[in-house]
């Protein structure tokens, strides 16, 4: 079908409007999860999530509360078991237990495969108008967490001593940032699903560090190609009738692609200049 | 004059392993001392509980004569080079900023004090040309003095440095120690380096504080690095050798062989036949 045709039904826009929320808060925190290196953790959260929706529907409540609840819970989770451990050991520990009451939620709720299909890769043309006012409330609480904390989650990246001299505590950045990962995940899990929104944290905010040099240029930068790849994605879905999260996934990897190479081509010229 | 830094009966153990004990000394403004000793001896340690991230078994830090705590204006610390990316999306002046206001929350507003503020400190190190430069493509030298910019922007009385000489070229090497001097003797700050090797801060360095079995020798160069007071410090005979300018410190024909070594302790040591 004709996908600006298709924009005139109120499906289709809040699938779009819930989606551009939820673009921008992945293009938003992406950039922290690449500087800091949790990509594990941003992998790890959305599949808990799922867990956690699976659960709220077999208790019959709203899977948006099921998520959020689970992803917090292990957000929080993942922070203090990192105090002792490596991070990536705590990351799988907690993904496991997540994943493991999810197949037994999963199974004691007899769900529909539909079911766990469209919480596993999105149902974006399912939102309602309600929905989009929670995505686009719980997006931008996520965004409010990272962005109080920037300067904290920058400085204590490149610097993390000078920066517990001067007061900036590492442990507090980790925290905000996962804090923000859980409900960030709460906001895509209907949306893109739990399967792809990983690609939208990271794919954006890599191409970004390619192309600019300065934090905020990167924020910017990601934020932008991260809504520029969900509307193609939707138009694209729309279009084809194909899943919205195979396009998302696709054309993440294919704007990293491409602001590597520019960046490669861009970065020999001022070498070449100086000699 | 009244001293920067001053430190009393300082204790810190890990575990049940004491580190150092009952260290004690004083640090004036405007002096510049390299920091000694074996691997292991806490050097860094000794660094980290002046900065206040440490916490002593024992003893107290006293910085411009107040108590030493979190959140400190008045100390610069420069910590040991950090693994990073090449593509990490941050500029000289990025990295400087942060040495300002990089505690607070929310983003940076780019007012007229700040970047004047920041142009200062790179200024100070010589590194006006690296302020729009990505901080991930730099060289390791100058990676460092972007750190001490970082350090000194807030105008502290104190700077801390924690082996910034380490994978260093000569040059680098000599630039960063000159630099270092010049900001103890003309910032009238209190400098305090770790280091491997004497021999850079020979000539440079106003004193040094050698570091050994849990107990510290502090004084002049040439004071301190001397056969007796080493040996006491470390408990056996070591010897220090000087040759063209340069001081190795061995510890002399404990089995028969001569241990040479480079970075002014006897430990770490290259055998000779």
């Amino acid at each position: 079908m004709n996908p600006w045709v298709m924009l005139a039904f109120p499906f289709a826009q809040h699938a779009f409007l819930a989606a551009s929320f939820v673009a921008a808060a992945a293009g938003w925190i992406g950039f922290y999860v690449v500087l800091r290196g949790t990509a594990f953790a941003a992998h790890a959260l959305p599949k808990i999530g799922f867990a956690g929706a699976s659960g709220a529907l077999l208790l019959g409540v709203n899977s948006l509360f099921g998520v959020s609840l689970y992803s917090a819970v292990a957000a929080l989770g993942i922070g203090a078991l990192a105090e002792r451990d490596r991070r990536d050991v705590a990351t799988a520990l907690v993904l496991a237990l997540g994943l493991g009451t999810g197949a037994l939620f999963l199974s004691l709720g007899n769900l529909y495969a539909e079911d766990a299909m469209s919480l596993l890769f999105g149902q974006v043309v399912g939102v309602s108008a309600l929905g989009v006012m929670e995505t686009a409330c719980v997006s931008a609480a996520a965004v409010l967490v990272v962005a109080a904390f920037h300067r904290v989650l920058l400085f204590t990246s490149v610097a993390r001593e000078a920066a517990a001299v001067r007061g900036a505590s590492n442990r507090i950045a980790d925290w905000a940032l996962l804090v923000g990962l859980g409900l960030a995940t709460s906001a895509m899990m209907p949306v893109v699903g739990a399967l792809l929104s990983f690609s939208l944290l990271v794919g954006p905010a890599l191409a970004a560090r390619h192309l600019v040099r300065r934090p905020w240029q990167a924020i910017l930068t990601s934020v932008t190609l991260s809504l520029a790849v969900t509307w193609l994605s939707l138009f694209l879905s729309f279009a084809l009738g194909w899943p919205v999260g195979f396009f998302v996934a696709c054309l993440s990897a294919l704007a990293y692609a491409i602001a590597r190479a520019a960046s490669r081509i861009f970065d020999r010229r001022p070498l070449e200049g100086m000699a | 004059m009244n001293p920067a830094i001053v430190f009393r009966d300082l204790t810190v153990s890990y575990g049940h392993r004491p580190v150092f004990a009952n260290l004690t000394g004083q640090i004036q403004a405007g002096s510049f001392v390299g920091v000694l000793g074996p691997n292991g001896a806490g050097k860094s340690t000794l660094l980290k509980v002046l900065a206040g991230l440490i916490r002593p078994a024992a003893g107290s830090v006293e910085i411009d004569g107040r108590p030493v705590k979190r959140r400190a204006e008045s100390i610069g610390y420069v910590p040991q080079a950090v693994q990073m990316d090449e593509d990490v999306p941050l500029t000289g002046r990025d990295l400087v900023g942060l040495g300002l206001d990089g505690h607070r929350l929310g983003f940076p507003l780019p007012t007229r004090r700040r970047r004047e503020a920041i142009e200062a400190a790179l200024a100070e190190v010589n590194a006006l040309h690296l302020a729009d430069r990505r901080i991930g493509r730099l060289s390791g030298g100058e990676r460092q003095r972007l750190l001490i910019a970082q350090a000194i922007v807030s105008r502290p009385r104190v700077l801390l440095l924690d082996e910034p000489l380490n994978n260093l070229d000569l040059a680098s090497t000599q630039q960063v120690v000159e630099l270092v001097k010049r900001l103890a003797h003309e910032g009238e700050m209190a400098v305090l380096l770790v280091a491997h090797d004497v021999n850079p801060l020979i000539g440079r360095a106003d004193e040094i504080l050698y570091l050994a079995n849990g107990r510290m020798a502090m004084g002049p160069i040439d004071e301190v690095l001397r056969s007796e007071v080493l040996s006491d410090l470390y408990g056996y005979p070591v010897e220090v050798l000087r040759a063209a300018g340069r001081i190795i410190v061995a510890a002399g024909a404990m089995d028969g062989h001569a241990h040479a070594v480079s970075a002014a302790s006897p430990e770490a040591s290259v055998m000779l036949p």
